[in-house]
């Protein structure tokens, strides 16, 4: 079957099967289990509003717990287990206790990983939310500032991959003596007349320019929310100031950056998560050689090349380890707001 | 802002360069692979790509016509023509200098005369125009090397895009590719869709025990890592039979989607006003007619958002296919994936790698510059709260 055909019909089944779903359970509850007329017209309505919501959340509630609950634990399971295929072909998983760790922890690529990844979460956060500040504060004042915006946000819809392409091509080397057609040994060979440099392949020096390409990427996520923040101030307070004399500086970082401190925060989580799951920039432009390495290209290694489901794992519950302290925060503010 | 005394300082001129600069900088890296996804291989490799936007001198190895050419004119052999005709160059050239070795390619001026072996003398016009003559007549199979300096003006092509998305050459061609991507990406961003506004609506305007708890749920799956579920759903869909496919990458993406989904639409269904649905219960309406006919259409603007969210993931995504749905016959492979495969198989050719890339990124540009009102709003709901 075509899969574009068979793309249309999974529309129509998911589509249709969904509405029908929830159109004849309703139906059903209403007009078959608990029918709003007879002696206990009363009763059966309150017992059917009581069925009802459930009716509602009932594909989510399976599809997140199939999808999302589910692995969670069944990866902590198999982080404990090796696979191993026995003669008759079938599959078994032994128990090893923390095995897996022990052997993730001795490995010099691991460490590397997580070296590069603390370095990822501090350098990518900083430098995207405070481009992205600076956007903001100054397309704030400017007539042409929304067109601005939107060329710095553009990268938002860039794929990942798309990126590194983009900067591979910027990153390009040519042997010494030719013409550079990548744009940074062009300005390096211009400026310092050296020969040009392979920059991908520098270890230590590498990985920021791996990084360079997400805060590319995040500048404009950052910059939308700050300046909405920004917008959201109260003029009384900067007129204040004004009228107290304080430069624009003063203003900015006195007045307007402690008020929007909140969102700041909340931009610098978001940009903390992206860089915890980052897999396709450094997949596509080193795939961790030179030292890039990092967590979640670490695990597709595991999985996909040495085929280690065990030690595969573990490393996915490193990357949700140091998920969890952001996610309590989240759930935490979340349950704030709805008291 | 603007009507604040104070603003309106010495400082505007230094805002504007800013910005300027900052727009330029972020725009570069783009532009740098926009522009060489319209020049030939030989361009690309030879020039930046900011040269390709103002005229270049480059040198240029033509030739004369064959001696079976020349006729005899008294008691000389002359060969004429131009060493333009023929060639795939434009219209008008501006020559600079011509040389006829390769260790001096630029010995002479238009208009000159050089002399050659065997009393060869040979004379070229800036136009192109030459004139070759002998004393004795000339032999060979070919004709003389000229080399030439001249300022060509920007040249551009569509080649590029023949290549990649007409010829049908399987390591290049993008169109299978494309259309793959698409077939992953609609199914896979309406199905979330229509799940997750159910959802959305029970959590926003039913009472009932546990909503709370779903919420804070919900808000918990929104941050788990997709590595996570990997290998988990991976050994789920080989256990069950949907094995690699469309199918178990459908359900990965909605799977995926769903929190961010919820949450948005939560969010946006619970400022609804309250009078509009409990006005619609007292006359009688289902819960299923409330929903279908009050909350589906006044929820547009965050249902918008999400498509354009998931859209835009699903589209981009590579992690998810190269893991529910590539297999080892490629048939299936995504925009995403074939790139990355050129990066390694056609590292050095940036005409293919750009072009390629262009086409996988083109489509989400526009949905972006279309949409960008509904995105950005989907953003501020979905963070700031």
């Amino acid at each position: 079957m075509n899969p574009a055909f068979q793309g249309l019909l999974t529309i129509a089944i998911g589509v249709g099967g969904c509405l029908s779903y929830f159109y004849f359970s309703n139906q059903f509850l209403d007009k078959v289990l608990f029918p709003a007329k007879g002696p206990n017209a009363g009763r059966n309505i309150n017992r059917a509003n009581l069925i009802r919501p459930w009716l509602f959340l009932l594909p989510a509630i399976l599809a997140l717990g199939l999808y999302l609950a589910y692995p969670v634990f069944e990866t902590i399971r198999l982080s404990l287990t090796e696979r191993e295929t026995l003669p008759d072909g079938t599959t078994i998983y032994n128990f090893v206790g923390l095995a897996n760790y022990s052997q993730m922890a001795s490995e010099p690529k691991f460490w590397e990983a997580m070296r590069n990844n603390m370095l990822w979460l501090i350098v990518v956060p900083a430098l995207s939310t405070a481009f992205g500040l600076l956007a903001a504060q100054l397309t704030d004042r400017i007539a042409w500032g929304n067109i601005a915006k939107s060329l710095i946000f553009m990268p938002m819809a860039i794929s990942f991959v798309g990126a590194a392409v983009i900067w591979k091509l910027v990153y390009d080397a040519r042997p010494p003596d030719t013409e550079q057609i990548g744009v940074l040994n062009a300005v390096y060979v211009w400026m310092t007349g050296n020969d040009p440099q392979q920059w991908l392949t520098i270890p230590f020096w590498n990985s920021f320019l791996l990084m360079i390409v997400l805060i590319w990427i995040q500048t404009g996520f950052a910059m939308v929310i700050l300046s909405a923040a920004l917008r959201g101030i109260p003029e009384e307070t900067i007129e204040a100031a004004i009228v107290d004399g304080a430069n624009p500086f003063q203003i900015f970082f006195k007045i307007k950056m402690p008020q929007i401190a909140g969102t700041i925060v909340v931009v610098w989580t978001t940009i903390t998560l992206v860089v915890l799951k980052v897999f396709d920039i450094v997949f596509a432009m080193t795939n961790g050689q030179w030292e890039t390495q990092v967590l979640a290209n670490y695990m597709f290694d595991k999985l996909f090349r040495a085929n280690d489901w065990g030690v595969g794992s573990a490393s996915a519950i490193v990357i949700m380890l140091l998920v969890t302290p952001i996610l309590i925060w989240n759930v935490r503010n979340a349950r704030n707001e709805m008291r | 802002m603007d009507n604040i005394a104070g603003t309106k300082s010495s400082l505007t001129w230094a805002v504007h360069i800013s910005v300027v600069a900052l727009v330029a900088l972020w725009l570069f890296p783009t532009v740098g692979l926009f522009v060489s996804s319209f020049r030939t291989a030989d361009q690309i490799a030879t020039s930046g790509w900011w040269n390709a936007l103002f005229p270049t001198e480059q040198s240029l190895v033509l030739r004369t016509a064959a001696p079976d050419a020349q006729v005899q004119e008294g008691a000389v052999f002359v060969i004429e023509g131009n060493l333009f005709a023929g060639e795939d160059l434009p219209a008008e050239i501006d020559m600079s200098a011509w040389g006829t070795s390769s260790r001096d390619v630029a010995a002479y001026t238009p208009g000159d005369t050089a002399e050659l072996r065997d009393g060869e003398r040979i004379t070229v016009q800036a136009n192109g125009d030459y004139r070759l003559e002998s004393p004795v007549e000339m032999e060979g199979g070919r004709g003389q090397r000229i080399f030439v300096t001249a300022e060509l003006p920007p040249d551009f092509t569509l080649e590029n895009y023949q290549q990649v998305l007409l010829s049908g050459n399987a390591t290049d061609s993008m169109a299978k590719a494309f259309f793959n991507t698409l077939t992953v990406t609609i199914p896979a961003t309406i199905i979330p869709i229509v799940v997750a506004a159910f959802a959305a609506y029970a959590l926003a305007w039913m009472d009932f025990a546990g909503r709370a708890l779903l919420i804070a749920i919900v808000v918990g799956l929104l941050v788990v890592p997709l590595q996570l579920a990997l290998i988990p759903l991976l050994k789920l869909h080989l256990g069950i039979g949907i094995g690699k496919g469309y199918l178990g990458t459908w359900l990965a993406h909605t799977g995926f989607g769903l929190p961010l989904a919820i949450y948005l639409l939560r969010n946006y269904m619970v400022g609804l006003p309250r009078d509009i649905i409990e006005n619609a219960r007292v006359d009688g309406a289902t819960e299923f007619q409330i929903f279908v006919k009050i909350i589906l259409p006044l929820s547009f603007p965050a249902l918008a958002s999400f498509a354009i969210f998931q859209f835009l993931w699903t589209w981009n995504d590579l992690l998810v296919a190269k893991v529910f749905l590539i297999d080892a016959t490629g048939q299936t492979t995504v925009m995403t994936n074939q790139i990355v495969e050129l990066l390694g198989t056609r590292g050095g050719n940036w005409e293919i790698l750009a072009t390629a890339a262009f086409v996988s990124i083109a489509v989400p540009l526009l949905v972006f510059f279309a949409m960008q009102k509904y995105l950005v709003r989907g953003l501020l709901a979905g963070s700031v709260k």
